[in-house]
Protein backbone atom coordinates (compact mmCIF):
# COMPACT_ATOMS: atom_id res chain seq x y z
CA UNK A 1 0.00 0.00 0.00
CA UNK A 2 1.39 3.74 -0.90
CA UNK A 3 1.15 6.26 1.34
CA UNK A 4 -0.96 8.59 -0.33
CA UNK A 5 -3.39 11.34 0.89
CA UNK A 6 -5.82 10.70 -2.10
CA UNK A 7 -5.98 10.72 -5.96
CA UNK A 8 -8.11 11.97 -8.46
CA UNK A 9 -8.13 10.77 -11.74
CA UNK A 10 -8.20 12.93 -14.84
CA UNK A 11 -10.25 11.29 -17.86
CA UNK A 12 -10.09 13.99 -19.90
CA UNK A 13 -7.11 17.09 -20.52
CA UNK A 14 -9.88 19.43 -19.61
CA UNK A 15 -10.21 17.56 -16.70
CA UNK A 16 -7.01 17.56 -15.72
CA UNK A 17 -6.73 21.61 -15.69
CA UNK A 18 -9.82 21.57 -13.65
CA UNK A 19 -8.31 18.76 -10.82
CA UNK A 20 -4.94 20.63 -11.25
CA UNK A 21 -6.41 24.37 -10.30
CA UNK A 22 -8.58 22.64 -7.55
CA UNK A 23 -5.73 20.96 -5.88
CA UNK A 24 -3.07 23.46 -6.77
CA UNK A 25 -0.60 21.07 -3.82
CA UNK A 26 -1.43 17.82 -5.66
CA UNK A 27 1.56 15.47 -7.30
CA UNK A 28 0.79 14.69 -11.11
CA UNK A 29 1.06 11.11 -12.19
CA UNK A 30 1.74 10.07 -15.26
CA UNK A 31 3.38 6.19 -15.53
CA UNK A 32 4.53 6.66 -12.38
CA UNK A 33 8.03 5.10 -12.48
CA UNK A 34 9.41 7.76 -10.58
CA UNK A 35 6.48 9.09 -8.82
CA UNK A 36 5.89 6.14 -7.06
CA UNK A 37 9.15 5.27 -5.87
CA UNK A 38 9.51 8.37 -4.71
CA UNK A 39 6.62 7.53 -1.81
CA UNK A 40 7.86 4.36 -1.17
CA UNK A 41 11.29 6.18 -0.45
CA UNK A 42 9.41 8.85 1.63
CA UNK A 43 10.32 11.76 -0.46
CA UNK A 44 6.64 12.72 -1.53
CA UNK A 45 4.96 10.20 0.90
CA UNK A 46 1.51 11.25 2.34
CA UNK A 47 0.43 14.11 -0.30
CA UNK A 48 -2.33 14.02 -2.97
CA UNK A 49 -2.08 12.87 -6.59
CA UNK A 50 -3.41 14.08 -9.95
CA UNK A 51 -3.48 10.78 -12.04
CA UNK A 52 -3.58 11.46 -15.71
CA UNK A 53 -2.23 8.09 -16.71
CA UNK A 54 -6.05 7.09 -17.96
CA UNK A 55 -6.52 9.77 -20.51
CA UNK A 56 -5.77 8.15 -23.74
CA UNK A 57 -6.48 11.34 -25.81
CA UNK A 58 -2.63 12.03 -24.75
CA UNK A 59 -0.88 8.74 -26.21
CA UNK A 60 -0.08 8.17 -29.50
CA UNK A 61 1.88 9.66 -32.20
CA UNK A 62 1.24 11.85 -35.34
CA UNK A 63 1.94 14.61 -37.69
CA UNK A 64 -0.01 17.41 -36.90
CA UNK A 65 -1.38 20.24 -38.95
CA UNK A 66 1.94 22.40 -38.91
CA UNK A 67 4.14 19.30 -40.33
CA UNK A 68 5.41 18.83 -36.84
CA UNK A 69 6.00 15.41 -35.32
CA UNK A 70 3.66 15.30 -32.04
CA UNK A 71 3.93 12.63 -29.51
CA UNK A 72 1.63 12.86 -26.86
CA UNK A 73 2.53 13.62 -23.59
CA UNK A 74 1.39 9.92 -22.16
CA UNK A 75 3.18 7.66 -25.08
CA UNK A 76 5.02 5.23 -23.73
CA UNK A 77 9.08 4.39 -24.66
CA UNK A 78 8.22 1.41 -26.01
CA UNK A 79 5.49 2.92 -28.43
CA UNK A 80 7.90 5.78 -29.48
CA UNK A 81 10.81 3.24 -30.05
CA UNK A 82 8.21 0.87 -32.35
CA UNK A 83 6.13 3.78 -33.88
CA UNK A 84 6.16 3.87 -37.42
CA UNK A 85 7.05 7.59 -37.65
CA UNK A 86 9.28 8.18 -34.89
CA UNK A 87 11.32 5.03 -37.06
CA UNK A 88 10.80 7.07 -40.72
CA UNK A 89 11.38 10.83 -39.09
CA UNK A 90 13.27 10.30 -35.81
CA UNK A 91 14.36 6.93 -35.01
CA UNK A 92 17.31 8.56 -33.08
CA UNK A 93 14.26 9.43 -30.69
CA UNK A 94 13.35 5.87 -30.21
CA UNK A 95 16.74 4.58 -29.93
CA UNK A 96 17.20 7.00 -27.05
CA UNK A 97 14.60 6.08 -25.03
CA UNK A 98 14.92 2.37 -25.67
CA UNK A 99 17.85 2.68 -23.39
CA UNK A 100 16.04 3.76 -20.29
CA UNK A 101 15.97 1.44 -17.23
CA UNK A 102 14.24 -1.89 -18.35
CA UNK A 103 11.84 -3.10 -20.96
CA UNK A 104 8.95 -3.08 -18.20
CA UNK A 105 10.30 0.47 -17.23
CA UNK A 106 9.88 1.27 -21.30
CA UNK A 107 6.52 -0.03 -21.03
CA UNK A 108 5.17 2.49 -18.09
CA UNK A 109 7.51 5.42 -18.53
CA UNK A 110 6.12 8.26 -20.08
CA UNK A 111 8.03 11.48 -22.63
CA UNK A 112 5.66 13.83 -20.78
CA UNK A 113 6.87 12.05 -17.39
CA UNK A 114 10.77 11.99 -18.51
CA UNK A 115 10.96 16.00 -19.24
CA UNK A 116 8.64 16.64 -16.39
CA UNK A 117 10.92 15.47 -14.00
CA UNK A 118 13.45 18.31 -15.03
CA UNK A 119 16.24 15.95 -14.48
CA UNK A 120 19.66 15.89 -16.43
CA UNK A 121 20.75 12.13 -17.17
CA UNK A 122 16.45 11.40 -18.78
CA UNK A 123 17.69 9.16 -21.86
CA UNK A 124 15.10 11.70 -23.83
CA UNK A 125 16.14 15.05 -23.17
CA UNK A 126 19.49 15.73 -24.85
CA UNK A 127 17.69 13.99 -27.94
CA UNK A 128 14.71 16.84 -27.78
CA UNK A 129 17.49 19.65 -26.79
CA UNK A 130 19.44 18.21 -29.88
CA UNK A 131 16.28 18.10 -32.12
CA UNK A 132 15.05 21.63 -30.51
CA UNK A 133 11.80 19.91 -29.43
CA UNK A 134 8.80 22.05 -28.60
CA UNK A 135 6.68 21.35 -25.07
CA UNK A 136 2.64 22.09 -25.52
CA UNK A 137 1.30 22.40 -21.95
CA UNK A 138 -2.32 23.18 -21.76
CA UNK A 139 -4.06 25.01 -19.08
CA UNK A 140 -6.98 27.01 -18.06
CA UNK A 141 -6.16 29.68 -20.80
CA UNK A 142 -5.44 27.30 -23.84
CA UNK A 143 -2.31 25.92 -24.95
CA UNK A 144 1.02 27.59 -24.52
CA UNK A 145 4.37 26.31 -26.52
CA UNK A 146 7.85 26.59 -25.82
CA UNK A 147 11.09 25.46 -26.65
CA UNK A 148 12.53 22.79 -24.80
CA UNK A 149 15.24 24.80 -23.64
CA UNK A 150 13.19 27.14 -22.06
CA UNK A 151 10.94 24.06 -20.49
CA UNK A 152 13.85 23.81 -18.22
CA UNK A 153 14.43 25.87 -15.99
CA UNK A 154 16.92 24.34 -13.01
CA UNK A 155 17.88 20.91 -11.82
CA UNK A 156 14.54 19.16 -10.77
CA UNK A 157 12.55 22.52 -12.58
CA UNK A 158 10.51 22.75 -15.23
CA UNK A 159 8.08 25.97 -16.67
CA UNK A 160 4.71 24.53 -15.48
CA UNK A 161 2.37 26.85 -14.01
CA UNK A 162 0.33 24.84 -11.59
CA UNK A 163 -1.75 28.04 -10.77
CA UNK A 164 -2.99 28.12 -14.42
CA UNK A 165 -3.50 24.65 -14.14
CA UNK A 166 -1.40 23.80 -16.43
CA UNK A 167 0.13 20.07 -17.37
CA UNK A 168 2.38 18.97 -20.38
CA UNK A 169 -0.18 17.70 -23.69
CA UNK A 170 2.20 16.74 -26.51
CA UNK A 171 6.26 16.80 -27.24
CA UNK A 172 6.80 18.53 -30.81
CA UNK A 173 9.60 17.92 -33.28
CA UNK A 174 9.08 20.92 -35.90
CA UNK A 175 9.93 20.25 -39.60
CA UNK A 176 12.73 22.37 -39.60
CA UNK A 177 14.60 20.32 -37.15
CA UNK A 178 14.11 17.22 -38.99
CA UNK A 179 13.85 17.70 -42.48
CA UNK A 180 16.98 15.89 -44.37
CA UNK A 181 18.20 15.38 -40.38
CA UNK A 182 20.25 12.37 -39.38
CA UNK A 183 21.24 11.75 -35.53
CA UNK A 184 22.72 9.23 -33.25
CA UNK A 185 22.64 8.98 -29.84
CA UNK A 186 25.18 7.57 -27.07
CA UNK A 187 24.76 6.58 -23.65
CA UNK A 188 27.07 6.27 -21.32
CA UNK A 189 26.68 3.99 -18.47
CA UNK A 190 28.40 1.10 -16.17
CA UNK A 191 25.75 -1.72 -17.58
CA UNK A 192 23.20 -1.28 -20.20
CA UNK A 193 19.95 -2.06 -18.47
CA UNK A 194 18.78 -0.62 -15.24
CA UNK A 195 21.37 1.96 -15.39
CA UNK A 196 21.18 5.92 -15.52
CA UNK A 197 23.16 7.95 -18.05
CA UNK A 198 26.76 8.80 -16.39
CA UNK A 199 26.39 11.23 -19.85
CA UNK A 200 24.21 11.07 -22.44
CA UNK A 201 25.04 12.88 -26.21
CA UNK A 202 22.88 13.51 -28.91
CA UNK A 203 24.46 14.68 -31.97
CA UNK A 204 22.45 15.71 -35.42
CA UNK A 205 23.38 16.98 -38.89
CA UNK A 206 22.24 17.93 -41.80
CA UNK A 207 24.70 17.66 -45.07
CA UNK A 208 24.49 19.36 -48.26
CA UNK A 209 22.92 17.55 -51.45
CA UNK A 210 26.07 16.19 -52.32
CA UNK A 211 26.87 15.47 -48.86
CA UNK A 212 30.14 17.33 -48.89
CA UNK A 213 29.14 19.81 -46.40
CA UNK A 214 27.55 19.77 -42.74
CA UNK A 215 25.33 22.35 -43.34
CA UNK A 216 24.15 22.30 -39.83
CA UNK A 217 24.83 20.40 -36.90
CA UNK A 218 23.48 20.38 -33.68
CA UNK A 219 25.23 18.48 -29.88
CA UNK A 220 23.09 17.82 -26.88
CA UNK A 221 24.19 16.23 -23.88
CA UNK A 222 22.44 14.99 -20.40
CA UNK A 223 24.64 15.31 -17.38
CA UNK A 224 27.15 17.70 -18.55
CA UNK A 225 25.34 19.93 -16.26
CA UNK A 226 22.67 20.40 -13.92
CA UNK A 227 20.29 20.58 -16.64
CA UNK A 228 20.57 19.44 -20.31
CA UNK A 229 22.16 21.47 -22.67
CA UNK A 230 23.25 22.43 -26.13
CA UNK A 231 26.99 22.72 -27.18
CA UNK A 232 27.01 25.56 -29.39
CA UNK A 233 30.63 26.35 -30.13
CA UNK A 234 31.12 22.45 -31.11
CA UNK A 235 28.35 23.50 -33.54
CA UNK A 236 29.67 26.69 -35.44
CA UNK A 237 32.75 24.88 -35.44
CA UNK A 238 31.04 22.12 -37.02
CA UNK A 239 28.48 24.32 -39.26
CA UNK A 240 29.54 25.02 -42.95
CA UNK A 241 32.10 22.47 -43.05
CA UNK A 242 33.35 19.01 -44.79
CA UNK A 243 33.05 16.22 -42.87
CA UNK A 244 36.75 15.14 -42.07
CA UNK A 245 37.97 13.39 -39.10
CA UNK A 246 40.22 16.46 -38.69
CA UNK A 247 36.78 18.58 -38.12
CA UNK A 248 35.65 15.75 -35.54
CA UNK A 249 38.60 16.17 -33.31
CA UNK A 250 37.65 20.00 -33.13
CA UNK A 251 34.03 19.55 -32.86
CA UNK A 252 34.28 17.31 -30.15
CA UNK A 253 37.00 19.23 -28.39
CA UNK A 254 35.13 22.53 -28.53
CA UNK A 255 32.19 21.05 -26.59
CA UNK A 256 34.73 21.54 -23.03
CA UNK A 257 34.48 25.37 -24.18
CA UNK A 258 30.05 24.65 -23.34
CA UNK A 259 29.60 22.07 -20.56
CA UNK A 260 29.52 22.07 -17.06
CA UNK A 261 29.68 18.37 -15.83
CA UNK A 262 30.07 17.54 -12.04
CA UNK A 263 32.21 15.67 -9.72
CA UNK A 264 29.03 12.84 -8.15
CA UNK A 265 29.66 9.61 -6.60
CA UNK A 266 28.91 7.94 -10.75
CA UNK A 267 31.55 9.63 -11.97
CA UNK A 268 34.01 12.44 -11.55
CA UNK A 269 34.47 15.76 -13.72
CA UNK A 270 37.68 15.00 -15.26
CA UNK A 271 35.92 11.31 -16.71
CA UNK A 272 32.96 13.01 -17.60
CA UNK A 273 34.98 15.82 -19.75
CA UNK A 274 36.73 12.95 -21.22
CA UNK A 275 34.05 10.55 -22.07
CA UNK A 276 32.09 13.91 -23.62
CA UNK A 277 34.66 14.69 -26.26
CA UNK A 278 34.64 11.10 -27.34
CA UNK A 279 31.19 10.43 -27.68
CA UNK A 280 30.66 14.16 -29.43
CA UNK A 281 33.39 12.43 -32.00
CA UNK A 282 31.68 9.23 -32.39
CA UNK A 283 28.31 10.57 -32.10
CA UNK A 284 28.91 13.06 -35.46
CA UNK A 285 30.64 10.00 -37.17
CA UNK A 286 27.73 7.82 -37.08
CA UNK A 287 25.22 10.92 -37.82
CA UNK A 288 27.39 11.95 -40.62
CA UNK A 289 27.34 8.11 -42.19
CA UNK A 290 23.44 7.76 -41.35
CA UNK A 291 23.42 11.41 -43.73
CA UNK A 292 25.02 9.56 -46.40
CA UNK A 293 28.28 11.30 -46.28
CA UNK A 294 31.48 10.22 -45.87
CA UNK A 295 34.37 11.18 -43.16
CA UNK A 296 37.24 11.89 -44.92
CA UNK B 1 -7.91 10.96 6.38
CA UNK B 2 -10.95 8.73 5.30
CA UNK B 3 -9.58 5.81 3.20
CA UNK B 4 -10.73 6.20 -0.42
CA UNK B 5 -11.72 2.80 -2.50
CA UNK B 6 -12.69 2.50 -6.05
CA UNK B 7 -14.59 -0.43 -7.76
CA UNK B 8 -12.16 -2.09 -10.29
CA UNK B 9 -13.51 -4.20 -13.34
CA UNK B 10 -10.72 -6.01 -14.89
CA UNK B 11 -10.17 -9.60 -16.90
CA UNK B 12 -7.41 -11.59 -15.10
CA UNK B 13 -6.53 -14.90 -16.72
CA UNK B 14 -9.35 -15.29 -18.91
CA UNK B 15 -12.06 -13.84 -16.27
CA UNK B 16 -13.90 -10.87 -15.92
CA UNK B 17 -13.85 -9.49 -12.19
CA UNK B 18 -14.49 -6.90 -10.03
CA UNK B 19 -13.50 -5.80 -6.88
CA UNK B 20 -13.45 -2.61 -4.69
CA UNK B 21 -9.97 -1.75 -3.64
CA UNK B 22 -8.12 0.78 -1.74
CA UNK B 23 -7.04 3.04 -4.09
CA UNK B 24 -3.32 2.87 -2.45
CA UNK B 25 -2.67 -0.54 -3.48
CA UNK B 26 -0.48 -1.33 -6.24
CA UNK B 27 -1.75 -3.63 -9.03
CA UNK B 28 0.69 -6.16 -7.31
CA UNK B 29 -1.20 -5.91 -3.85
CA UNK B 30 -4.72 -6.21 -5.36
CA UNK B 31 -3.33 -9.44 -7.35
CA UNK B 32 -2.11 -10.73 -4.27
CA UNK B 33 -4.11 -9.80 -1.56
CA UNK B 34 -7.39 -9.53 -3.30
CA UNK B 35 -7.62 -12.40 -5.54
CA UNK B 36 -4.97 -14.88 -4.01
CA UNK B 37 -2.89 -14.77 -6.98
CA UNK B 38 0.91 -15.70 -5.17
CA UNK B 39 3.37 -16.14 -7.95
CA UNK B 40 3.23 -12.38 -8.19
CA UNK B 41 6.36 -11.86 -6.09
CA UNK B 42 6.73 -8.63 -3.79
CA UNK B 43 10.67 -7.91 -4.65
CA UNK B 44 11.98 -4.70 -4.42
CA UNK B 45 8.54 -3.04 -4.96
CA UNK B 46 10.18 -0.14 -6.95
CA UNK B 47 10.39 -1.55 -10.10
CA UNK B 48 13.85 -3.08 -10.22
CA UNK B 49 13.84 -6.71 -9.99
CA UNK B 50 10.86 -7.72 -12.14
CA UNK B 51 9.76 -10.53 -9.87
CA UNK B 52 5.99 -9.03 -9.47
CA UNK B 53 5.92 -8.84 -13.71
CA UNK B 54 2.09 -9.04 -15.29
CA UNK B 55 1.05 -8.76 -18.60
CA UNK B 56 -1.39 -5.97 -18.95
CA UNK B 57 -2.53 -6.15 -22.14
CA UNK B 58 -0.14 -8.10 -23.81
CA UNK B 59 2.67 -6.32 -22.76
CA UNK B 60 5.38 -6.85 -19.47
CA UNK B 61 4.54 -4.19 -16.66
CA UNK B 62 6.33 -4.34 -12.77
CA UNK B 63 3.11 -4.63 -10.66
CA UNK B 64 4.89 -3.27 -8.07
CA UNK B 65 4.95 0.23 -9.06
CA UNK B 66 1.37 0.64 -11.09
CA UNK B 67 -2.01 1.55 -9.01
CA UNK B 68 -4.22 -0.70 -8.79
CA UNK B 69 -6.91 1.34 -9.76
CA UNK B 70 -5.27 1.95 -13.13
CA UNK B 71 -6.44 -1.86 -13.74
CA UNK B 72 -9.62 -0.82 -14.46
CA UNK B 73 -10.86 -2.48 -17.98
CA UNK B 74 -7.51 -4.12 -18.68
CA UNK B 75 -6.69 -7.85 -19.81
CA UNK B 76 -4.34 -9.06 -17.18
CA UNK B 77 -2.03 -12.17 -17.09
CA UNK B 78 -0.20 -13.51 -14.50
CA UNK B 79 1.86 -17.30 -13.90
CA UNK B 80 -1.02 -19.03 -12.97
CA UNK B 81 -2.78 -17.70 -16.20
CA UNK B 82 -0.09 -20.06 -18.02
CA UNK B 83 -1.61 -23.42 -17.19
CA UNK B 84 -4.07 -24.76 -19.15
CA UNK B 85 -7.98 -24.96 -17.96
CA UNK B 86 -6.63 -28.66 -17.29
CA UNK B 87 -3.72 -27.94 -15.09
CA UNK B 88 -0.43 -28.51 -17.77
CA UNK B 89 2.01 -26.65 -18.33
CA UNK B 90 2.66 -24.07 -20.84
CA UNK B 91 5.88 -24.91 -23.24
CA UNK B 92 7.44 -22.47 -21.83
CA UNK B 93 7.54 -24.12 -18.23
CA UNK B 94 8.14 -26.73 -19.03
CA UNK B 95 10.87 -25.47 -21.04
CA UNK B 96 12.40 -23.83 -17.60
CA UNK B 97 12.26 -27.51 -16.30
CA UNK B 98 13.80 -29.19 -18.56
CA UNK B 99 16.60 -26.20 -19.04
CA UNK B 100 17.17 -26.33 -14.57
CA UNK B 101 15.88 -22.39 -15.31
CA UNK B 102 14.59 -22.57 -11.67
CA UNK B 103 16.72 -22.59 -8.43
CA UNK B 104 15.35 -20.51 -5.79
CA UNK B 105 12.37 -19.94 -7.82
CA UNK B 106 11.66 -16.26 -6.69
CA UNK B 107 12.36 -15.06 -10.12
CA UNK B 108 10.69 -17.40 -12.37
CA UNK B 109 6.83 -16.14 -12.42
CA UNK B 110 8.42 -12.74 -13.77
CA UNK B 111 10.61 -14.51 -16.16
CA UNK B 112 7.94 -16.38 -17.37
CA UNK B 113 5.68 -13.86 -18.30
CA UNK B 114 8.10 -11.86 -19.92
CA UNK B 115 9.32 -14.55 -21.90
CA UNK B 116 5.63 -14.88 -22.92
CA UNK B 117 5.19 -11.73 -24.42
CA UNK B 118 8.82 -12.25 -26.11
CA UNK B 119 7.38 -15.78 -27.62
CA UNK B 120 4.26 -14.54 -28.49
CA UNK B 121 5.62 -11.62 -31.34
CA UNK B 122 5.80 -15.13 -32.77
CA UNK B 123 9.13 -14.59 -34.64
CA UNK B 124 13.23 -15.25 -34.52
CA UNK B 125 15.13 -12.93 -31.96
CA UNK B 126 18.87 -12.60 -31.93
CA UNK B 127 20.52 -13.50 -28.84
CA UNK B 128 21.19 -10.09 -28.20
CA UNK B 129 17.55 -8.95 -28.43
CA UNK B 130 16.70 -11.66 -26.41
CA UNK B 131 19.42 -10.55 -23.90
CA UNK B 132 18.03 -6.75 -23.71
CA UNK B 133 14.48 -8.24 -23.33
CA UNK B 134 15.20 -10.59 -20.41
CA UNK B 135 17.00 -7.55 -18.92
CA UNK B 136 14.49 -6.44 -16.65
CA UNK B 137 14.96 -9.57 -14.17
CA UNK B 138 16.59 -9.86 -11.54
CA UNK B 139 18.06 -13.41 -10.66
CA UNK B 140 19.51 -13.67 -6.87
CA UNK B 141 20.51 -16.85 -7.73
CA UNK B 142 22.55 -15.90 -10.92
CA UNK B 143 20.84 -18.36 -13.21
CA UNK B 144 20.76 -16.51 -16.10
CA UNK B 145 22.05 -18.44 -18.76
CA UNK B 146 19.41 -21.58 -18.10
CA UNK B 147 16.78 -19.22 -18.22
CA UNK B 148 18.04 -17.78 -21.14
CA UNK B 149 18.49 -21.21 -23.06
CA UNK B 150 15.03 -22.27 -21.79
CA UNK B 151 13.28 -18.90 -23.96
CA UNK B 152 15.84 -19.54 -26.71
CA UNK B 153 14.76 -22.99 -26.59
CA UNK B 154 10.99 -22.55 -27.00
CA UNK B 155 11.47 -19.54 -29.71
CA UNK B 156 13.17 -22.00 -31.57
CA UNK B 157 10.21 -24.90 -31.11
CA UNK B 158 7.47 -22.46 -31.49
CA UNK B 159 9.46 -21.73 -35.31
CA UNK B 160 9.55 -25.05 -36.08
CA UNK B 161 13.47 -24.96 -35.77
CA UNK B 162 16.14 -26.88 -34.51
CA UNK B 163 18.56 -25.43 -31.86
CA UNK B 164 22.01 -26.38 -31.28
CA UNK B 165 23.34 -24.27 -28.31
Amino acid sequence: MYDIKAIYEAESVEDAVELRLAHPEAQIIAGGSDVLVQIREGRRAGKELISIYGIDAMRGVSIDEEDNLRIGSLTSFSHITNNPLVKKICPVLGEAVDQIGSPQIRNIGTIGGNTCNGVTSADSASTLHAWEAIIELTGKNGIRRLPIKDFYIKAGTVDIRAEEGEIQTAVLIPKESYENTFGHYIKYGLRNAMEIATLGCSVNVRLSPDKRVIERCRIAYGVAGPVPMRAPSAEAVANGQAPTMALAEAFSLAVLEDINPRDSWRAAKAFRQHIAVEMAKRALIESVKRAGGEIA
Amino acid sequence: MSVQYKVVHCNINGRAVERTVDVRASLTDMLRNDYSLTAVKKGCEVGECGACTVLIDGETFNSCIYLAIWAEGKHIVTLEGLISPEGELSDIQQAFIEETAIQCGFCTPGFLLTAKEILDADRMFTDDELRKMLSGHLCRCTGYENIFRAVKKTMYRRQGKEIDF
